[in-house]
């Protein structure tokens, strides 16, 4: 039965106005355009790439179909030096730049809020730990960090993941925690409290849907960072050989001699769609900014 | 009769908002004479800030003088330009925001931020502006041995007598004061007025002080303005805009202020209902929709502002009428709107 | 009328030697000779009884925000106790803690802080309702019937407004009525009309009034202002640095004011009169620093008849009539001023 006290929006509802996208940027609406391009190439991958981006390709005449330049032989960018099709590892992709960024970014924004929250709000002792935490995480420096983690674990697109989770939570968490502290000593906290709401009704109700906009803020930012760090992990040599990213391409292009060869059309694009996914996201960013902080002007 | 130190005559001042334009103050008309401290009160929104702000050319971005007259020593400066009204500023006409003592620049010295004015407005040399800085802080009434210090230093009170100081640092002719102790505790604020009295009476100044508070307008004011809704509702002297009220919503806001020294039991009464959206505003007397006294003619056309006693000007349909509506205005009943 | 009389036998708040400290700065700040501890509250003491209406007086820095948060439990006290229908509230946890928050509601300053700007009317006041566990069906109900109580005309109309959509006397009596929602014992009032026009101030007072007068209920009336805790306090407590100076009847203080920093106070208040005394106040100048209060008495830097005991010794609450009075002056062996 609906509440009839309560005449709110559903949560999903609430949740995407929360979001409020800045959608009257024309930066930011451009970014959000890129992204849906590359979301529909993500997804749709199967049915737009030619060939298994993998698979070894050969001509009609069983030669190998290796440093095929763009239009011949039907390929649309040509192929690598194994013979590879580089625009269906270019589609391919963004599968797992995507699929890498999105998932940083939410690890990131995640746990960050979280921290940023509940350091914020509670303050005392939880606070002091979470800060010392990420004032080591602030020490930290990042890309090596991950090498190493590669180091130990195998080497594998999560490992990007896990070391963004394990680190660079702190930045989002202190600018988080200095929004609660401010929100927390509104008179509607107070009042929450006095009219005997618990604290963590307090920090859901009140508090988290007016850090939301922030926690999305410094998500869009991680994406870039993740495809950034992925891209650097795997052109130095130590992503994931099983999945072809944007950043494999480029070390498998760098090995094969791509700029001696003069075969720009390998080593172009994807750093190319490098470069615009993550422009789109501090595009984003920016205009996010523009809605959060609206003084600071342009 | 000499020549009131300043004579606002008809002023208008518009704010751009959206698409349109609002009239924060639509023909506002009075004097100030030389010597004399004047009140500006009103409620929020009633344009006695932006009055206050038109006189000396410093308002928001988006808003403009859109007619009458500023006569500051006979001279009209509501549209001279800046540079001219610059020379002004400081030196003849000087301002105290509200909240000035919040402005201070938490970075410096207030003895260099006085410096900043004796010097680069007032042209003196060092030796010059130190004996004026200590001069102010004696006149004020803090200790010259603070004059090094920084602004987070003082209290409030200290911190708007600092701001004081800088008003008066190039013995200005006429001094506008914001709201200069509406966020004071009440001791302080009492020292404060004190202050600005003697400091009045001393120079020979004129002070525009701008209040929300009519106790503060009794306390130290020797001519009264009332505002509503971006026009003058009455003005006089204190004592008779005070005691014997021409416009109902003087005598309305009467009702409202608490006195110590009345009776215990006496009943506060409120105006029911708020001023108009400026971006709309009514046909006719502004204050008519919320006045007992109101009659069709009150609605149709804005009441001029009228002489009926001398130096006391009350722009009401009804003025000459004033002593029946203010025998009825005391009682509780009349205020009453029916449910 | 009163629903009860006030003087019946237990009180229903006791408030005794009550303190609140805060740690502040560091070492750096105690080698420079500054104080690291600011007593927002030091030692206050009193009785409230049921029905009575209590104005909580002083300016700016003298604790009596931080007693009012005190008795509502949003600061912790670090010293003394407070007592609430017998039961001590100071060291109240879990669901003790909730059933007291029913009886004990807090009437903000400002109301467009008081109130979260996303939620709409109804979901503010549906707030305490379900934490005190009303079922849904009956919560449009009582929130129709608080909004009755405050004098808002035609309720249903504002219940899916938001808080900007209403004038600053709405809200707070908005914020009134949420306060009053649970039917608590007593209010505490923290300068509830000071952010309002003066012509809205009237009207919202005298909804307090007449709604504490039905509901019998209990308050406390914080305020800097001592005309306003004239119009709705019969009794006044005078705070200056976190102690109490004077308790007594308000016309009593208002009319013969005893202790030298009421008499400053009531001398001070502006009335909208023109003919008015321009008198200096009986007061030194200087403002009251919580970090580092005079010794002995807390007002003795700024009274001016100050004697040697002053500085030697903190003055204990004295009776003196129908008051009661911290000042060395009022003690058997000294005469008055």
């Amino acid at each position: 039965m609906p509440d009839l006290a309560i005449a709110r929006p559903g949560l999903p509802v609430r949740l995407f106005r929360s979001l409020r996208l800045p959608l009257n940027d024309r930066f930011a609406v451009f970014g959000l355009a890129i992204y849906a391009i590359f979301v529909i190439a993500a997804l749709f991958a199967d049915q737009i790439a030619p060939y298994d981006p993998t698979e070894i390709l050969y001509t009609e005449d069983y030669d190998l179909a290796a440093d095929l330049r763009p239009g011949e032989e039907g390929f649309l960018l040509g192929t690598t030096s194994l013979g590879r099709d580089i625009f269906s590892q270019l589609i391919y992709g963004t599968r797992s730049a995507l699929l890498i960024g999105i998932t940083a970014a939410f690890m990131v924004a995640l746990i960050g809020s979280i921290v940023g929250l509940v350091s914020g709000y509670f303050g005392g002792w939880v606070d002091a730990v979470f800060m010392r935490l990420a004032d080591i995480a602030f020490g930290i420096p990042f890309l090596p960090f991950v090498i190493v983690l590669a180091a130990f674990l195998e080497p594998s697109i999560w490992n990007v993941v896990l070391a963004m989770a394990l680190v660079l939570w702190r930045d989002t968490g202190r600018v988080i925690r200095s929004q609660v502290l401010t929100l927390r000593s509104r008179g509607y906290v107070d009042a929450a409290r006095v009219a005997g709401s618990s604290d963590l009704k307090i920090i859901l109700r009140h508090i988290a849907p007016n850090i939301l906009p922030l926690s999305f803020l410094y998500g869009s930012i991680a994406i870039g960072w993740a495809i950034l760090t992925e891209a650097s992990i795997s052109f130095l040599g130590f992503g994931d050989p099983d999945s072809i990213s944007w950043g494999y391409m480029l070390q498998d292009a760098f090995a094969s001699q791509a700029l001696a060869k003069q075969a720009y059309y390998w080593f172009v694009p994807p750093g190319l769609c490098i470069i615009l996914v993550v422009a789109a996201g501090f595009f984003i960013t920016r205009g996010y900014e523009n809605i959060l902080f609206p003084k600071l002007g342009r | 009769m000499t020549e009131p130190l300043l004579s606002v005559r008809n002023l208008k001042v518009s704010y751009a908002v959206g698409g349109g334009a609002i009239d924060a103050v639509d023909g506002a008309s009075f004097d100030v004479p030389r010597g004399s401290i004047l009140g500006l009160v009103g409620e929020s929104g009633c344009g006695k800030t932006t009055v206050a702000r038109a006189i000396t050319r410093v308002i928001a971005d988006n808003a403009s003088i859109t007619g009458g007259e500023i006569v500051f020593e006979g001279r009209d400066i509501a549209a001279i330009p800046e540079r001219q009204m610059n020379a002004l500023r400081w030196r003849d006409i000087a301002f105290i925001p509200q909240s000035a003592m919040n402005s201070l620049d938490p970075v410096y010295t207030v003895e260099s931020q006085l410096h900043e004015v004796l010097r680069r407005r007032g042209g003196m040399d060092r030796r010059a502006a130190q004996a004026r800085a200590q001069e102010l802080f004696e006149m004020v009434g803090i200790e010259t041995n603070r004059l090094r210090d920084y602004p987070h230093q003082f209290s409030g009170g200290m911190r708007q007598r600092v701001a004081i100081a800088l008003a008066l640092a190039l013995n200005p002719k006429l001094v506008i004061a914001d709201e200069p102790v509406t966020a004071l505790d009440v001791i302080v604020q009492r020292q404060i007025l004190d202050q600005l009295r003697a400091l009045q009476t001393m120079l020979g100044i004129s002070v525009i002080l701008v209040t929300h508070d009519i106790s503060v307008v009794a306390y130290i004011c020797d001519r009264t303005v009332v505002m509503y809704a971006g026009r003058i509702a009455e003005e006089g002297p204190m004592e008779a805009v005070l005691t014997r009220p021409m416009h109902p919503y003087t005598m309305g806001l009467r009702n409202a202020f608490p006195d110590l020294n009345g009776a215990a039991s006496g009943i506060l009464t409120p105006i029911e209902g708020a001023p108009p959206n400026l971006a709309s505003p009514p046909q006719g007397c502004r204050f008519a929709p919320r006045c007992p006294f109101a009659l069709e003619v009150c609605t149709k056309g804005q009441p001029p502002l009228r002489e009926l006693v001398p130096g006391h000007r009350v722009a009401c349909h009804r003025a000459d009428e004033a002593p029946v509506l203010r025998e009825l205005a005391a009682k509780t009943e009349t205020w009453l709107v029916p449910a | 009328m009163r629903a009860s009389n006030p003087q019946t036998a237990e009180p229903l708040v006791s408030v005794r030697d009550v303190q609140l400290h805060y740690r502040v700065g560091g070492v750096f700040s105690a080698m420079r000779g500054r104080s690291s501890v600011v007593k927002a509250v030091d030692g206050v003491s009193f009785e409230i009884r049921r029905g009575e209406s209590v104005g909580l007086l002083g300016e700016s820095g003298c604790g009596k925000t931080s007693m009012g948060r005190l008795l509502l439990k949003l600061e912790e006290a670090t010293g003394g106790e407070i007592v609430f229908a017998g039961e001590p509230v100071t060291g109240l946890k879990g669901a003790a803690l909730k059933r007291y928050r029913a009886k004990a509601q807090l009437i903000f300053q400002n109301p467009f802080d008081a109130v979260n700007s996303r939620f709409t009317i109804r979901a503010a006041l549906s707030e305490p309702l379900e934490n005190a566990g009303i079922p849904a069906a009956e919560r449009e109900g009582r929130i129709v019937k608080a909004l009755e109580l405050v004098r808002l005309p035609q309720p249903q109309q504002f219940l899916d407004r938001y808080p900007h959509q209403l004038s600053g006397g709405q809200l707070q009596r908005v914020v009134m009525a949420r306060a009053l929602i649970l039917e608590p014992d007593f209010v505490v009032a923290d300068e509830p009309v000071s952010m309002l026009d003066v012509s809205v101030r009237a009207g919202v007072l005298n909804v307090f009034r007449d709604v504490r007068d039905r509901l019998g209920l209990t308050a406390i009336y914080i305020s800097h202002d001592l005309a306003l805790v004239r119009y709705v306090c019969e009794r006044t407590i005078v705070m200056y640095l976190g102690k109490v100076m004077e308790d007594g009847p308000t016309e009593d203080i208002v009319r013969e004011p005893l202790h030298p920093y009421t008499k400053a106070l009531v001398a001070a208040v502006p009335v909208p009169q023109p003919d008015q005394s321009h008198a200096p106040l009986p007061i030194g100048r200087g403002a009251p620093d919580p970090r580092n209060p005079p010794s002995g008495c807390v007002f003795r830097d700024r009274c001016p008849y100050a004697f040697e005991r002053c500085p030697r010794e903190v003055p204990r609450l004295r009776r003196v009539g129908t008051r009661q009075v911290a000042c060395h002056l009022f003690d058997d062996t000294t005469e008055r001023p």
